[in-house]
């Protein structure tokens, strides 16, 4: 029996749209009952195209927003019926990074004081060694103790975003949500954000989850991913077997999706034409029909429920067992050659920091 | 800056960080600095005034009615043989006192206010909103006027009508400037660590929402000291003979033609110590902001 760190269930959130003077006021659902469980020690992708509800969900999973149906439960309670004070006090371990690292930092704090924050909120230690704490967490991530003194708009976006993780982890968390941590980040910084999470997280024992919009970001960190369609999950496994072989056709867009870094590799791309539908008036049966390229009559009048297609696979999709849709290659997916020696510098250079002091080792630069 | 995290740890080091990053970038202003001493100047020289040598601020002397700045009254005398420096010095405390006070009641008063509105939204802010614009409906002045002939004709009474009349714009500044710091994204990270509502008000809103009320309330000093004159005009704030620079300038008026300097000097008086109060509140603004260097 796997162990069930947080669990979502039949999670429902609505949002007031436009409420007009008379009449009825529009209602949009962001996330419609929502069934997951994270289990303790992986890491969970939640994977989606704007507007899905992803972020909603990492919200309601934290109860930064409380749900409208359903229950959060964490540790045997749900945290949706907990007080402000009980809530606040299971913050210690329950942490959450922002996706914009330039808006998610008080500008009127320092570095220092926002890692330290945490720590002091939940009286964590005496003044010295919250003090010595924030000092190791800046050098966990990749900067140094004298950059605690200096105010958040002095870094770089990949440094900022170096700064939440730290602040998110000072408290010792044993889940951290992230909401697409790296999307507003440059492609060569996400790589190297990727990877002190993926560092921290092995070092930590730590649970995550991460929302993501890019496929290729999250394919090497994540155990299983969860895929989401305007609000619902539509399919949920295993990582590998997943990006391999997709069972639901969305799944398979998002997957065609991927660029392939390779001469000729370009496939027939357009498989689903246009923008989801309007989400205050989702269409009947399954969402997706109106976009899938395999659509029936039965997808439009009977709406799918996520079913259990094979161990550690679920999937909401009539056909799923008739359907052979395309996943991606691994060999065609794997790093392609400079990423991989970024990658190789980078473990480098970590290996080298935890020695840096006792040899003055030179470390391999970046040109 | 490189993909890799070694850039940071091959850095120089830094130099030891300042003691105060606020007062040395005040200090790099010029025009704040100019402002900060006009203020201090005219602080002084109202706190000193007992000290200084001149002829008391109600003394007249029959002789000299109306006489022009000479070396006995470097400022020359009123219309009753009171010497017009010693006025304006003593009118100093008067007038500084007016719009410091007045505004200190304002900010205290509206900055709370404006802040639980903002804050607490729903029932909360219709009331509080709905109250700061009943006042907002009625101009400043005659606001003012209203409410200091209602609690009696004293400098005090003064400083507490035109600090009620000043607060409906603190409610409104702070409550929108709440309001936009609320959907910030440090805002929900603050709540994500788990920071009672005390923390985020007085660590995340107040010091973000700070800056312009800094800018206004610098302004409204102005405001408030011309305030102050326009009651004491009407024999609703300071009350004769005491001095004051509005008493001064609302009676010199009478005698524009034959005695100007009567005017002259209580009106320079206001410009600068207005202008003074702005540059020195800009420069404030710039200084406490870790932003830009």
């Amino acid at each position: 029996m796997t162990d069930i760190i947080l669990s979502a269930q039949g999670l429902v959130r609505r949002f007031t749209a436009r409420k007009p003077l008379f009449g009825t006021p529009s209602v949009v659902q962001a996330v419609s009952d929502v069934t997951l469980d994270v289990r303790r020690g992986e890491t969970l992708a939640i994977v989606g195209e704007s507007g899905c509800g992803k972020s909603t969900l990492a919200r309601l999973l934290t109860r930064l927003l409380a749900p409208s149906e359903g229950a959060v439960v964490y540790d045997g309670r749900d945290i949706a019926s907990l007080s402000d004070t009980e809530m606040r006090t299971l913050r210690r371990d329950m942490q959450f990074i922002f996706q914009d690292p330039f808006s998610s930092l008080n500008p009127r704090m320092t570095v220092g004081a926002l890692i330290e924050e945490p720590l002091r909120i939940h009286r964590m230690g005496s003044a010295p060694e919250r003090r010595a704490k924030v000092a190791d967490l800046l050098r966990k991530v990749g900067l140094r103790p004298e950059h605690a003194d200096r105010f958040p708009h002095e870094f770089s976006g990949g440094q900022r975003q170096r700064i939440g993780i730290a602040r998110a982890l000072a408290t010792g968390p044993r889940i951290v949500v992230g909401d697409e941590p790296v999307s507003a980040l440059d492609v060569s910084i996400q790589a190297q954000v990727v990877n002190i999470l993926e560092d921290l997280k092995e070092e930590l024992g730590l649970t995550l989850v991460i929302i993501a919009h890019d496929l290729a970001v999250i394919r090497h960190i994540s155990d299983r991913v969860a895929v989401m369609y305007l609000g619902e999950i539509v399919e949920l496994g295993d990582a590998a077997a997943l990006f391999e072989k997709p069972a639901h056709p969305y799944t398979e867009t998002l997957l065609s999706a991927i660029p392939i870094p390779a001469t000729g590799a370009r496939k027939a791309r357009s498989l689903v034409d246009g923008d989801p539908p309007n989400p205050i008036s989702p269409p009947p049966g399954c969402r997706f029909h109106t976009r899938c390229p395999y659509a029936q009559a039965r997808c439009r009048s009977e709406r799918p429920g996520l079913r259990t297609l094979a161990p550690d696979r679920q999937v909401a999709c009539h056909f799923a067992e008739d359907l052979s849709l395309a996943g991606v290659d691994a060999t065609m997916a794997a790093r392609p050659a400079a990423a991989e020696r970024r990658f190789a510098v980078y473990s480098n250079a970590r290996a080298n920091m935890t020695g840096a002091e006792t040899n003055k080792t030179k470390l391999p630069t970046e040109e | 800056m490189s993909v890799t995290a070694t850039s940071e740890i091959e850095a120089d080091p830094l130099p030891p960080r300042q003691r105060s990053r606020a007062w040395a970038k005040f200090r790099r202003n010029p025009s704040a600095l100019l402002g900060g001493v006009i203020v201090v100047f005219f602080l002084v020289v109202a706190l000193l005034a007992p000290l200084l040598p001149v002829p008391g601020p109600a003394e007249t002397d029959w002789s000299a009615v109306r006489k022009p700045p000479n070396a006995a009254h470097p400022f020359g005398t009123d219309e009753i043989g009171r010497d017009v420096l010693s006025r304006m010095i003593w009118g100093a405390q008067a007038s500084l006192l007016a719009g410091v006070v007045s505004v200190l009641i304002a900010v205290l008063l509206g900055v709370p206010l404006g802040m639980v509105a903002g804050y607490m939204r729903g029932w909360t802010d219709a009331v509080i909103s709905r109250f700061t614009e009943a006042l907002l409906a009625a101009p400043f002045l005659i606001l003012a006027i209203a409410l200091a002939a209602f609690l009696g004709p004293s400098l005090t009474n003064a400083m507490i009508a035109i600090g009620l009349s000043a607060m409906p714009i603190f409610v409104r500044l702070s409550r929108a400037q709440t309001l936009s710091v609320m959907t910030e994204d440090y805002v929900e990270s603050a709540r994500a660590i788990g920071i009672g509502h005390v923390g985020l008000i007085w660590r995340y809103i107040l010091p973000n929402i700070f800056p312009p009320i800094i800018v206004q309330a610098t302004l409204t000093i102005a405001t408030a000291i011309i305030a102050e004159a326009s009651l004491s005009f009407l024999g609703l704030g300071q009350q004769p003979p005491a001095p004051s620079w509005g008493a001064m300038l609302n009676t010199a008026k009478n005698f524009l033609e034959q005695a100007p300097w009567m005017a002259l000097y209580p009106g320079i008086a206001i410009f600068l110590v207005v202008l003074g109060f702005n540059l020195l509140g800009d420069g404030l603004r710039d200084a406490l902001d870790p932003r830009d260097t």
